[in-house]
């Protein structure tokens, strides 16, 4: 695993990945706080983070797109498969070298609030846990953009695709206002997603049975649960949405609530798309 | 050293390996033989670990790939058909990832790379990125990466491909270097590479073994010599007549050649194709006619390739074409 880690950090600092990707989050965090701490004289740092945590959505696919995606164009990934290491440690790796990376420019930005409080008073204890939460948070997104950059060869497609799914959950507290919250929209949506599940089952196994067999008990819990208990439904196409937002949870750290349930979901997506990405590594494997 | 039990492959509903079963001893080189498409590729991707197999079993140095991959990944090095090398990298940078991933440290590690460094003869470009290497250089830069660590077993896919002539010499000469310390295996569709290079061959189609033996051995078994090929100055139509007048010559054409002479290949039914040499001999002795050359026309390897890979269509399923051409088409899908 470290030689993995190793390795990776040595291709990012060789290349421009590292330096384009703490470059953008520097100074966009740097905007931040020009407008609020200085032209608006504001000592909260937290609405900064707040205010920067949309540069997610670009920095983040740019920083993993090429992470697997890379290894299976140039064919690197057979050199991976047939050295005595587990492609666990191939990911495990090759995420820490992308921690690394993200937690470098991490270390300036946790000066920030020091600097503030020769000026003024700064409620320290927020900042940093806003700093810590914000680590965390980009850490689950960098866990998902691997995911992402495993499922192809094309970089350009992973990236496209990563910007897409982290724009749609930065939006997805707001759009789950404009979604229907009847239990008729409620089990539209679970049908959606049930096919789109299917289709990922499909994609990962390579058998259509297992897939359609996996639709169909879906579907049939679904109606199930309509019959059951129809005004259960209702409302929860929303409130999935809002229960799958990241950002949405950094706002309880950036009002002041070190949040520990936040911190332990941010943990659960980390190791969630991490083992997914095994898995699909292992996967190429079998096929 | 290597035990392949009933190993089968199938992507769907082609099998692209099916029921290889062989064991290779410890040491000596291993020509892995068969025609495109024939499951070479597939089979050592297997062996090293880098796809599973749908059945059987493959043991190196009795650890199984699948079961203790780490084990038995340590007693092999492993150059894919296409060298897995990181574009961007030095060679030693990248030798020294690989090392590290193989679990060699400090003054082993160093000490190592150097060895393999001069052992592929890359002195030269060390310190050059590798994606401005000659092709020649990266197939070297390949192999050093699979001899790092000392492995016992040494697996090559076609390392030869895509190389000019001096450099197809190089590489051979390196994988008879090899061959004293290791036991190699590298996949060959030129029988006379493998024919030069190997103590054993290994000769696959369509996914099964048809052949594994010693390269001499392959050719007397397989193929008895029945062919002469002779040169006299008698003229073509003398030379016609006398060899018309020997018995067991199934198959006879006489050419006349720019400088007077002619030459003849004749074929026999005798077992023993020197009784036809002494026959042809005292025929023309007793004309007063002057044999100047006389070869027995020996089988290759490339004859009995033919005879063992086309011997059986009727079991051969699909075409060998088709089969290159789904293999294809899977890897691009992956």
């Amino acid at each position: 695993m470290t030689a993995v880690l190793k390795h990776e950090l040595r291709g990012y600092f060789h290349s421009l990945t590292a330096y384009v990707f703490g470059a953008f989050l520097l100074a966009f965090v740097g905007i931040g706080a020009l407008l609020y701490n200085i032209q608006a004289a504001v000592s909260n740092f937290e609405f900064v983070l707040n205010f920067s945590s949309l540069v997610f959505v670009v920095i983040v696919p740019i920083l993993t797109m090429r992470v697997l995606a890379e290894e299976r164009k140039q064919r690197t990934d057979q050199l991976l498969y047939s050295l005595p290491i587990s492609t666990t440690q191939v990911v495990l790796g090759k995420y820490l070298a992308l921690l690394t990376v993200y937690l470098i420019p991490l270390c300036v930005i946790a000066v920030y609030p020091l600097i503030f409080a020769q000026f003024g008073d700064v409620y320290l204890l927020t900042s940093y846990g806003s700093i810590l939460a914000f680590f965390v948070m980009g850490a689950a997104l960098i866990a998902l953009g691997v995911f992402i950059s495993s499922l192809t060869d094309n970089q350009g497609f992973a990236a496209g695709i990563g910007i897409a799914v982290i724009l749609l959950n930065y939006y997805s507290v707001s759009l789950s206002e404009y979604v229907s919250s009847s239990t008729f929209g409620s089990v539209a949506a679970l049908c959606v997603l049930i096919l789109a599940f299917g289709a990922i089952v499909k994609h990962l196994t390579q058998n259509e049975h297992l897939a359609y067999a996996v639709c169909l008990v879906l579907a049939v819990l679904t109606a199930a649960a309509c019959f059951l208990d129809g005004n259960g439904l209702e409302g929860l196409l929303p409130a999935v949405m809002t229960r799958l937002s990241l950002f949405d949870r950094f706002h309880s750290f950036v009002n002041g609530v070190f949040d520990m349930t936040s911190i332990v979901y941010y943990g659960s997506v980390i190791v969630f798309f991490l083992f997914l990405s095994v898995q699909s590594l292992e996967k190429r494997r079998y096929n | 050293m290597i035990e392949i039990e009933h190993l089968t492959k199938r992507y769907g509903e082609h099998t692209a390996v099916s029921d290889l079963s062989f064991t290779v001893e410890s040491g000596g080189i291993y020509g892995f033989l068969g025609p495109n498409g024939a499951g070479k590729s597939t089979t050592m991707n297997i062996m090293t670990g880098c796809l599973s197999a749908t059945e059987g079993r493959v043991k190196i140095g009795g650890y199984d790939v699948f079961e203790q991959p780490d084990k038995a990944k340590r007693l092999i090095g492993y150059l894919p058909e296409q060298p897995p090398l990181y574009m961007s990298e030095t060679p030693e940078e990248y030798l020294r990832f690989v090392g590290e991933a193989k679990g060699l440290r400090g003054a082993e590690l160093a000490g190592q790379i150097e060895e393999v460094i001069r052992q592929t003869r890359l002195t030269e470009v060390r310190r050059r990125r590798i994606s401005a290497l000659s092709k020649g250089y990266k197939q070297r830069v390949g192999i050093a990466q699979a001899l790092l660590g000392n492995p016992a077993v040494i697996i090559l896919d076609e390392p030869t491909v895509g190389l000019d002539p001096i450099q197809i010499i190089e590489i051979r000469d390196l994988i008879k270097e090899l061959g004293r310390s290791h036991t190699v295996i590298f996949s060959s569709h030129i029988l006379s590479e493998v024919q030069a290079l190997c103590d054993q061959i290994i000769m696959i189609a369509k996914g099964k073994l048809v052949a594994f033996d010693r390269p001499e051995n392959l050719e007397k078994h397989l193929l008895s010599p029945n062919e002469i090929i002779l040169t006299t100055d008698a003229p073509a139509d003398e030379a016609l007549v006398l060899l018309n007048g020997i018995d067991h010559i199934t198959d006879l054409s006489v050419k006349e050649e720019s400088d007077g002479f002619a030459t003849a290949h004749i074929k026999t039914d005798l077992s023993d194709v020197y009784t036809l040499s002494r026959a042809v001999f005292s025929a023309f002795a007793a004309a007063g006619k002057v044999l100047l050359e006389m070869t027995v026309k020996k089988a290759n390897l490339e004859d009995i390739f033919l005879e063992l890979t086309d011997s059986d269509p009727a079991e051969a399923g699909e075409p060998v074409k088709d089969a290159e051409n789904t293999e294809e088409s899977e890897a691009a899908e992956e």
